[in-house]
């Protein structure tokens, strides 16, 4: 079945995902990887979905890209005002939460 | 038979007054509350209810013994036809009117509340409800300006309603009630002007000493309770607190002996305490530190007579329980003929007008007691009758003379003499009185105590016949000192106008005895405008003193015709309408009703035998109230020969005291000094008998010192060894305690959670690096071993 093939790419970019969320420096390279992961799960929902035969996936599938938008939204403006007070985004750099 | 019937249609006639006597102690009991709340804030200070709530509980005490006179006047008609056909041997029964509601319950005992009424209970309505009118309108005069104006009215109308309250009781817990509310008030009433300290001591010794014999009337009830209760319980359907219950198992034969007279023992020993007996009667001369109205209401003329009372109420335990049937001396008459002798001695050496009267109260007490003792149980009851207007009026004229002639003093050698001239209204009204209180023909004491002496020598008590008539001769011989020193010779000291300084006067005979009978000293504080009447010498009273003084003086005149024996039965009313019958009664109707009720009265047993109650036991079914006593017959000789020693009292005491008093008779003046014999019987008496010195320093001694020791002692060994032992004990305890388990556990608890929390703490503290992507690794790892878990356990 094609589905397997879905779910697969689907893990392989959650994976790619899952590494530039932890490797990349960058906070706008992490938010894509967020991105990344976000769409490789509604590749998953759509996978099953079209393997049950229900659109219930695809309704998952339509409400996570609307909140991925929002949250992209939300990110990106962290970013500036990061970039604004710090003159950077190196992520390492942003170690205030240390307890 | 039909007389039987309309013998049943007129018993059955009762009236408002006699169904409603309870109302009687309530009006003034309304009233004392009326007087606490309101009596400052009116015109009269709160007089006015006293004085009003006493003139409606006399009103409706007159109205209870007109329909009881007619009520027993029915009875007796109806008896009397039916007595044409079989013979009778003593007046008919008439039911008292006994109505009982309960009062409170406690562990299945039941306690009523409510009215018995017959003849005894109503002469002495009356006789309270009379006198206590007349001494609340006097007061108004006495204590005008008074401090305390307004409590005194109170206390004094609390004091009736309390004696109402008892004299109507059904049952003791009621009379135990009104008897307690009297002593309350006789302690507040004496240490009424209590900023002189000897005032407030005389008000808690008349309270203590009562108290004592308070006791008894506590145990005996109780004795009496227990024993009679199941009896009662099973004939008549009453509990043993039943006077008629306790009166009708007395005669009953059933009885217990022991129990009856121990019981009859302990409410002896409450009426020596509360009338002033032999040996408990010290505290009343003492009780004349109250104002002179409390002396003349309270100490002579009711609350004393309460013991009295109890004996006549009583009569049939008393009776069954000293079997006052035989000739026997018993506790009663002992007392009584001791106290009449040495209380009438006592009288003669007294300096204090109020102290002469009180003694002589004490032996006329002693009097009615040897009378009841003696098996004379309606002359003991007429004297106290009788003795009630006399002796009130005596106190009152006492305080007329204090008030008005003597600038507030008592003391007769110092401050009086030669007031008849003065005083005409209140020396006629206090030698009418006088010659009323030895017993002189035909005032009102002649006809008591007489018939009491004559009773006594007719029941074969006659030693103590010989006692009653020496009292009548000391009786007279005080009284006529009394009289000589405050009316007739020289005039002294403030009643021949010196204006001396009352302080000085009282510094002058201030001898061992606290001389707590002055209301001097408080009369000072009420009588700031000294200016109304000290400064000119004595004088004749108000209106509103003189007018209860007439009042009680008239009545100390032709009261003794109420019973007078000498002009044959027709004259002898008090016994017909207050001496309780003898009859046997049928015992299911005598007590068929229940609480409130009126009770059906019984038809008088037809044909009835010969032996009467206490004689014979009553069959079966019936039930005695009273025993049956016998009435000396009234001769003129035993009459005359009493008579003769009055005379010779009154003449004899007058001529001493025109010698000794105002001639100055050298033969006489000085001769307690002279004679050692004399000297020694002054001292004693002069010292109470040394009883006082005996009670404080002998008795309070021997039973305070020990007790105070063996609490010293208890206190320095065993309580203060327990003390030290707790405080030893627990020091170790806590020194241990600190040791093992404050310092080890609880701080160890402490120091090994603040320990742990540091530890994991720091092995936690590398996680938060503050670095996201390590905050993500972490999450996504933790995710990872979650789904793997997840898998494991799924497949």
């Amino acid at each position: 079945m094609l589905t397997a093939q879905f779910l697969l790419l689907g893990a392989v970019l959650f994976c790619i995902g899952i590494y530039g969320v932890l490797a990349r420096k960058n906070a706008v390279m992490v938010l894509m990887s967020i991105e990344l992961i976000l769409n490789s799960v509604n590749l998953n929902l759509l996978a099953f979905s079209v393997r049950h035969g229900s659109v219930d996936g695809n309704t998952f599938a339509l409400y996570i890209i609307a909140i991925a938008a929002a949250e992209v939204g939300v990110g990106l403006a962290m970013v500036l005002l990061i970039y604004r007070n710090r003159r950077t985004i190196a992520l390492d750099d942003l170690s205030e939460m240390k307890g | 038979m039909l007389a039987a019937e309309a013998t049943e249609e007129i018993l059955a006639s009762t009236g408002w007054f006699l169904e409603n006597a309870w109302v009687i102690p309530i009006v003034p009991a309304v009233a004392f509350v009326l007087i606490i709340f309101f009596g400052k804030k009116m015109p009269m200070k709160g007089s006015e209810f006293g004085v009003a709530s006493m003139l409606a509980s006399l009103v409706l005490a007159v109205g209870a013994a007109w329909q009881w006179i007619q009520r027993v006047d029915g009875v007796s008609h109806a008896a009397h036809s039916v007595a044409e056909e079989g013979a009778k041997h003593g007046a008919p029964f008439v039911a008292p009117i006994i109505r009982e509601w309960t009062w409170w319950q406690s562990g299945g005992f039941e306690f009523g509340i409510g009215q018995h009424i017959d003849g005894l209970a109503l002469t002495l309505l009356v006789v309270v409800a009379f006198i206590s009118s007349l001494v609340q309108i006097y007061s108004l005069e006495y204590l005008r300006g008074d401090r305390r104006y307004t409590h005194f009215f109170a206390a004094l109308t609390l004091f009736s309603a309390g004696m109402l309250c008892m004299v109507l009781a059904p049952n003791m817990v009621q009379l135990i009630l009104g008897w307690e509310i009297m002593g309350l008030c006789s302690f507040m009433l004496i240490g009424h002007w209590w900023e002189e300290e000897a005032n407030s001591r005389a008000a808690l010794k008349a309270f203590f000493t009562v108290r004592v014999g308070d006791m008894g009337l506590l145990i005996g009830t109780g004795i009496l309770f227990f024993s009679a209760n199941s009896w009662t319980q099973e004939h008549l359907g009453v509990s043993g607190f039943n006077i008629s219950g306790l009166s009708a198992w007395a005669m009953s034969g059933a009885a217990s002996q022991s129990a009856l007279t121990w019981g009859a023992v302990a409410l002896f020993v409450a009426c020596i305490g509360k009338s002033g007996q032999f040996p408990l009667h010290t505290w009343l001369p003492d009780a004349m530190a109250g104002p002179t109205p409390v002396s003349s209401l309270l100490h002579s003329s009711t609350m004393v007579v309460a013991g009295v009372f109890l004996v006549g109420r009583l009569y049939p335990v008393f009776w069954e329980g000293m079997k006052i049937g035989d000739t026997n001396i018993n506790f009663i008459v002992l007392i009584g003929g001791i106290t009449i002798v040495i209380a009438a001695l006592l009288a003669f050496v007294q300096h204090d007008i109020k102290k002469v009267l009180a003694y002589s109260t004490v032996s006329q007490l002693g009097y009615m007691m040897l009378g009841l003792g003696a098996g004379a149980w309606l002359p003991a009851i007429f004297h106290i009758f009788t003795h009630a207007f006399f002796k009130a009026c005596l106190f009152l004229a006492a305080g007329s003379v204090s008030h008005s002639g003597s600038h507030h003093s008592f003391d007769m050698k110092k401050d009086m003499g030669g007031l008849a001239k003065k005083m005409p209204v209140t020396a006629t009204t206090w030698i009418i009185s006088t010659l009323a209180l030895a017993g002189v023909f035909p005032l009102a004491g002649f006809f008591s105590k007489d018939e009491i002496i004559d009773n006594v020598g007719h029941n074969g008590y006659n030693a103590f016949m010989i006692v009653g008539l020496s009292g009548a001769f000391l009786t007279a011989a005080y009284m006529t000192r009394a009289t000589y020193l405050t009316f007739f010779g020289e005039a002294r000291g403030a009643a021949a106008g010196e204006h001396h300084d009352e302080h000085d006067a009282h510094a002058a005979h201030d001898d061992h005895d606290a001389h707590v009978g002055h209301d001097t000293h408080a009369g000072h504080g009420a009588h700031d405008d000294h200016g109304d009447h000290g400064d000119h010498g004595p004088h004749e009273s108000p209106k509103l003193i003189t007018i209860p003084l007439v009042i009680l003086a008239a009545l100390a005149l032709v009261a003794g015709l109420a019973n007078a024996t000498p002009f044959g039965s027709n004259w002898e009313r008090f016994k017909k309408y207050v001496e309780p019958s003898s009859e046997y009664v049928v015992a299911e109707s005598a007590m068929a009703s229940g609480p409130g009720e009126s009770i059906v009265l019984p038809a008088a047993e037809e044909g009835a035998k010969k032996e009467g109650c206490a004689v014979v036991d009553p069959e079966e079914g019936k039930v005695c109230y009273f025993p049956t006593v016998s009435h000396a017959k009234f001769k003129w000789s035993k009459a005359a020969l009493s008579l003769l020693i009055v005379a010779v009292g009154l003449v004899s005491s007058w001529l001493f005291c025109v010698q000794y008093y105002t001639r100055r008779n050298r033969r006489l003046v000085g001769l307690t000094e002279r004679n050692v014999v004399l000297r020694g019987g002054y001292k004693v008496l002069w010292n109470k008998y040394y009883l006082d010195a005996l009670y404080e320093k002998v008795i309070v001694r021997a039973v305070a010192y020990p007790i105070s020791r063996a609490a010293y002692w208890f206190n320095q060994n065993v309580l203060d060894g327990i003390v030290n032992a707790a405080g030893k004990i627990s020091r170790r305890v806590a020194g241990w305690v600190y040791r093992n388990i404050d310092q080890r556990v609880v701080d160890g608890a402490v120091n090994g959670s603040g320990a742990a929390a540091r530890g994991t703490g720091g092995a936690l503290r590398p996680v938060q690096s503050g670095k996201v992507n390590q905050y993500g690794a972490l999450l996504f790892a933790a995710a990872a071993i979650g789904a793997l878990i997840l898998v494991i356990i799924n497949t």
